[in-house]
Protein backbone atom coordinates (compact mmCIF):
# COMPACT_ATOMS: atom_id res chain seq x y z
CA UNK A 1 0.00 0.00 0.00
CA UNK A 2 1.42 3.40 -1.15
CA UNK A 3 0.28 5.61 1.18
CA UNK A 4 2.17 3.93 3.77
CA UNK A 5 4.87 4.50 1.74
CA UNK A 6 4.25 8.39 2.19
CA UNK A 7 5.68 8.52 6.29
CA UNK A 8 8.81 7.18 5.38
CA UNK A 9 8.88 10.05 2.80
CA UNK A 10 7.68 12.75 4.61
CA UNK A 11 10.29 11.58 7.81
CA UNK A 12 12.88 11.36 5.94
CA UNK A 13 12.86 14.91 4.79
CA UNK A 14 12.13 15.72 8.53
CA UNK A 15 14.93 14.56 9.66
CA UNK A 16 17.04 15.72 6.88
CA UNK A 17 15.65 18.90 7.53
CA UNK A 18 16.64 19.33 11.46
CA UNK A 19 20.07 18.42 10.27
CA UNK A 20 19.62 21.17 8.47
CA UNK A 21 18.13 23.19 11.19
CA UNK A 22 21.48 21.95 13.36
CA UNK A 23 24.28 22.77 11.56
CA UNK A 24 22.35 26.05 11.25
CA UNK A 25 22.07 26.69 14.99
CA UNK A 26 25.92 25.68 15.03
CA UNK A 27 27.04 27.82 12.56
CA UNK A 28 24.79 30.89 14.26
CA UNK A 29 25.94 29.66 17.86
CA UNK A 30 30.10 30.27 16.81
CA UNK A 31 29.88 33.31 14.78
CA UNK A 32 31.56 34.55 17.39
CA UNK A 33 33.94 32.38 18.79
CA UNK A 34 37.48 33.37 17.99
CA UNK A 35 40.70 31.43 17.42
CA UNK A 36 44.38 32.80 17.54
CA UNK A 37 44.73 31.10 13.84
CA UNK A 38 43.21 30.76 10.73
CA UNK A 39 43.63 26.86 10.80
CA UNK A 40 41.82 26.62 14.52
CA UNK A 41 38.70 29.02 13.46
CA UNK A 42 35.04 27.33 13.18
CA UNK A 43 34.18 26.61 9.64
CA UNK A 44 30.57 26.99 8.90
CA UNK A 45 28.81 23.79 8.19
CA UNK A 46 26.40 22.79 5.46
CA UNK A 47 24.40 20.00 4.76
CA UNK A 48 23.97 18.01 1.41
CA UNK A 49 21.02 16.30 1.09
CA UNK A 50 20.54 13.69 -2.36
CA UNK A 51 17.64 11.36 -2.94
CA UNK A 52 17.28 7.62 -1.64
CA UNK A 53 16.87 5.68 -4.52
CA UNK A 54 14.53 2.98 -2.70
CA UNK A 55 15.70 -0.57 -3.89
CA UNK A 56 12.61 -2.38 -2.29
CA UNK A 57 10.27 0.50 -3.72
CA UNK A 58 12.13 0.23 -7.05
CA UNK A 59 11.46 -3.68 -7.20
CA UNK A 60 7.56 -2.90 -7.03
CA UNK A 61 7.25 0.43 -8.86
CA UNK A 62 10.85 1.06 -10.60
CA UNK A 63 11.99 4.23 -10.74
CA UNK A 64 10.14 5.48 -7.23
CA UNK A 65 12.05 7.54 -5.15
CA UNK A 66 12.03 6.90 -1.12
CA UNK A 67 12.79 10.16 0.51
CA UNK A 68 15.85 12.17 0.91
CA UNK A 69 18.51 11.77 3.35
CA UNK A 70 22.08 14.10 4.15
CA UNK A 71 24.96 12.43 2.02
CA UNK A 72 27.49 14.84 3.80
CA UNK A 73 28.34 17.77 5.43
CA UNK A 74 30.60 20.04 4.23
CA UNK A 75 32.99 22.58 5.27
CA UNK A 76 32.73 26.23 4.19
CA UNK A 77 35.93 27.19 2.25
CA UNK A 78 35.15 31.01 3.35
CA UNK A 79 38.16 32.62 4.90
CA UNK A 80 38.30 34.19 8.52
CA UNK A 81 38.32 37.58 9.28
CA UNK A 82 41.14 38.70 11.22
CA UNK A 83 40.68 41.46 13.77
CA UNK A 84 43.67 43.29 15.58
CA UNK A 85 42.91 42.92 19.33
CA UNK A 86 46.04 42.82 21.28
CA UNK A 87 43.90 42.48 24.65
CA UNK A 88 42.29 39.72 23.96
CA UNK A 89 43.62 36.65 25.49
CA UNK A 90 43.30 34.63 22.01
CA UNK A 91 45.06 37.15 20.20
CA UNK A 92 48.46 36.05 18.26
CA UNK A 93 52.47 37.66 18.71
CA UNK A 94 51.07 40.28 15.90
CA UNK A 95 47.82 41.25 18.29
CA UNK A 96 45.01 39.32 15.86
CA UNK A 97 42.68 37.30 16.63
CA UNK A 98 40.37 35.38 13.47
CA UNK A 99 36.69 34.90 13.48
CA UNK A 100 34.44 32.60 11.18
CA UNK A 101 33.16 34.29 8.30
CA UNK A 102 29.69 33.54 8.73
CA UNK A 103 27.13 35.85 6.65
CA UNK A 104 24.12 36.18 9.48
CA UNK A 105 21.92 37.40 6.89
CA UNK A 106 22.48 34.09 4.83
CA UNK A 107 21.76 31.65 7.82
CA UNK A 108 18.55 33.21 8.77
CA UNK A 109 17.43 33.03 5.37
CA UNK A 110 18.55 29.27 5.50
CA UNK A 111 16.95 28.69 8.52
CA UNK A 112 12.90 29.87 7.52
CA UNK A 113 13.77 27.82 4.20
CA UNK A 114 14.06 24.67 6.05
CA UNK A 115 11.76 25.38 8.98
CA UNK A 116 8.96 25.97 5.89
CA UNK A 117 10.20 22.69 4.38
CA UNK A 118 9.68 20.96 7.62
CA UNK A 119 6.26 22.35 8.15
CA UNK A 120 5.31 21.23 4.43
CA UNK A 121 6.26 17.58 4.83
CA UNK A 122 4.41 17.87 8.15
CA UNK A 123 1.62 19.07 6.12
CA UNK A 124 1.83 15.94 3.79
CA UNK A 125 2.65 13.33 6.61
CA UNK A 126 -1.08 14.74 8.15
CA UNK A 127 -2.99 14.44 4.69
CA UNK A 128 -1.92 11.06 4.60
CA UNK A 129 -3.37 10.08 8.02
CA UNK A 130 -6.56 11.48 7.78
CA UNK A 131 -6.58 10.05 4.24
CA UNK A 132 -5.83 6.57 5.27
CA UNK A 133 -7.76 6.66 8.27
CA UNK A 134 -10.44 7.04 5.76
CA UNK A 135 -9.42 4.39 3.95
CA UNK A 136 -9.59 2.00 6.75
CA UNK A 137 -13.10 3.05 7.86
CA UNK A 138 -14.68 1.90 4.33
CA UNK A 139 -17.97 0.30 4.34
CA UNK A 140 -18.34 0.83 8.05
CA UNK B 1 -28.97 -12.72 -10.61
CA UNK B 2 -25.60 -13.27 -8.33
CA UNK B 3 -23.46 -10.32 -7.01
CA UNK B 4 -20.14 -9.89 -8.83
CA UNK B 5 -17.97 -8.78 -6.36
CA UNK B 6 -14.90 -8.26 -8.83
CA UNK B 7 -16.87 -5.84 -10.98
CA UNK B 8 -18.93 -4.13 -7.95
CA UNK B 9 -16.32 -1.79 -7.57
CA UNK B 10 -15.62 -0.91 -10.72
CA UNK B 11 -13.37 1.43 -12.05
CA UNK B 12 -13.13 2.88 -8.22
CA UNK B 13 -10.30 0.74 -7.45
CA UNK B 14 -7.97 1.30 -9.76
CA UNK B 15 -8.41 5.05 -9.50
CA UNK B 16 -8.09 5.10 -5.50
CA UNK B 17 -4.30 2.78 -6.02
CA UNK B 18 -3.31 4.86 -8.63
CA UNK B 19 -4.75 8.06 -6.50
CA UNK B 20 -2.38 7.01 -3.78
CA UNK B 21 0.39 6.34 -5.81
CA UNK B 22 0.44 10.05 -7.48
CA UNK B 23 0.13 11.17 -3.26
CA UNK B 24 3.27 9.05 -3.12
CA UNK B 25 5.05 10.93 -6.02
CA UNK B 26 3.86 13.68 -4.53
CA UNK B 27 5.21 13.57 -1.30
CA UNK B 28 8.52 12.54 -2.63
CA UNK B 29 8.87 15.65 -4.75
CA UNK B 30 8.37 17.61 -1.42
CA UNK B 31 10.34 15.72 0.30
CA UNK B 32 13.44 17.00 -2.29
CA UNK B 33 12.21 20.53 -2.52
CA UNK B 34 15.50 21.10 -1.44
CA UNK B 35 18.19 18.50 -2.46
CA UNK B 36 20.25 19.77 -5.64
CA UNK B 37 19.76 18.35 -8.99
CA UNK B 38 16.49 16.30 -8.12
CA UNK B 39 13.71 17.09 -11.11
CA UNK B 40 9.62 16.88 -10.12
CA UNK B 41 7.58 14.50 -11.08
CA UNK B 42 4.03 13.49 -11.71
CA UNK B 43 1.70 10.73 -13.55
CA UNK B 44 -0.93 11.40 -15.80
CA UNK B 45 -3.52 10.35 -14.37
CA UNK B 46 -5.54 10.05 -17.35
CA UNK B 47 -3.38 8.03 -19.22
CA UNK B 48 -2.64 6.00 -16.12
CA UNK B 49 -5.81 4.89 -15.10
CA UNK B 50 -6.14 3.81 -19.37
CA UNK B 51 -3.91 1.35 -18.69
CA UNK B 52 -4.85 0.33 -15.65
CA UNK B 53 -8.27 -0.67 -16.70
CA UNK B 54 -7.16 -2.10 -19.80
CA UNK B 55 -4.87 -3.97 -17.42
CA UNK B 56 -2.33 -3.87 -19.97
CA UNK B 57 0.91 -5.54 -18.89
CA UNK B 58 4.21 -4.19 -21.07
CA UNK B 59 6.19 -5.52 -18.41
CA UNK B 60 9.06 -8.76 -19.12
CA UNK B 61 6.79 -11.97 -17.78
CA UNK B 62 9.34 -14.33 -15.78
CA UNK B 63 8.88 -17.56 -17.50
CA UNK B 64 11.22 -19.78 -15.18
CA UNK B 65 12.78 -19.20 -12.06
CA UNK B 66 16.48 -19.67 -13.19
CA UNK B 67 15.65 -16.66 -15.60
CA UNK B 68 16.89 -13.21 -14.02
CA UNK B 69 14.19 -10.74 -13.12
CA UNK B 70 13.80 -7.29 -14.96
CA UNK B 71 11.88 -4.01 -14.50
CA UNK B 72 11.85 -3.15 -18.07
CA UNK B 73 8.54 -1.90 -18.77
CA UNK B 74 7.57 -2.36 -15.47
CA UNK B 75 7.51 1.40 -14.54
CA UNK B 76 4.69 3.32 -13.18
CA UNK B 77 2.42 3.94 -16.58
CA UNK B 78 2.03 7.90 -17.23
CA UNK B 79 5.22 8.89 -14.50
CA UNK B 80 7.01 11.40 -16.63
CA UNK B 81 9.10 14.98 -15.00
CA UNK B 82 7.18 18.15 -14.85
CA UNK B 83 7.91 20.94 -16.80
CA UNK B 84 8.69 23.49 -14.07
CA UNK B 85 7.26 26.82 -14.56
CA UNK B 86 10.26 28.99 -13.72
CA UNK B 87 14.01 28.84 -14.80
CA UNK B 88 16.72 26.62 -13.04
CA UNK B 89 17.54 28.59 -9.89
CA UNK B 90 21.42 27.19 -10.06
CA UNK B 91 21.03 23.95 -8.14
CA UNK B 92 19.40 22.05 -10.96
CA UNK B 93 16.31 21.12 -9.07
CA UNK B 94 13.12 21.96 -10.58
CA UNK B 95 10.71 21.60 -7.50
CA UNK B 96 8.09 24.03 -6.97
CA UNK B 97 6.99 23.44 -3.87
CA UNK B 98 3.28 25.70 -4.02
CA UNK B 99 2.80 24.13 -7.38
CA UNK B 100 3.31 20.08 -5.11
CA UNK B 101 1.42 21.49 -2.59
CA UNK B 102 -1.74 22.11 -4.47
CA UNK B 103 -0.94 19.10 -6.39
CA UNK B 104 -1.05 17.21 -3.20
CA UNK B 105 -4.25 18.98 -1.61
CA UNK B 106 -6.40 18.47 -5.34
CA UNK B 107 -5.04 14.42 -5.58
CA UNK B 108 -6.15 14.36 -1.63
CA UNK B 109 -9.62 15.44 -2.27
CA UNK B 110 -9.79 13.03 -5.53
CA UNK B 111 -8.93 10.26 -2.75
CA UNK B 112 -11.81 11.04 -0.70
CA UNK B 113 -13.77 11.43 -3.78
CA UNK B 114 -13.23 7.97 -4.65
CA UNK B 115 -13.61 6.74 -1.36
CA UNK B 116 -17.13 8.25 -0.80
CA UNK B 117 -18.11 6.20 -4.31
CA UNK B 118 -16.90 3.59 -3.16
CA UNK B 119 -18.49 3.37 0.26
CA UNK B 120 -21.77 4.10 -1.52
CA UNK B 121 -20.91 0.98 -3.86
CA UNK B 122 -20.94 -0.85 -0.79
CA UNK B 123 -23.82 0.67 0.89
CA UNK B 124 -25.63 -0.31 -2.10
CA UNK B 125 -24.50 -3.99 -2.04
CA UNK B 126 -25.15 -4.22 2.21
CA UNK B 127 -28.80 -2.86 1.11
CA UNK B 128 -29.18 -5.51 -1.59
CA UNK B 129 -27.57 -8.07 0.81
CA UNK B 130 -30.00 -7.16 3.62
CA UNK B 131 -32.98 -6.98 1.41
CA UNK B 132 -34.35 -4.62 4.09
Amino acid sequence: MSLYNIFDVSGSAMSAQTVRLNTIASNIANADSVASSTGEVYKARHPVFSTIMNDTLQSQNSGMAGGVRISGIIESKADAVASYQPENPMADEEGYVYSPNISMVEEMANMISASRSYESNVQVANMTKSLLSKTLSLGQ
Amino acid sequence: MAINFDKAFGIHESALNLKAQRAEVLANNLANADTPNFKARDIDFDKALQVAVSNQHSGLRRTHFNHMDSNIGNEIPGLSYRIPLQPDTGDGNSVEAQVEQTKFAENSMHYQASLTFLNSKIKGLLTAIKGE
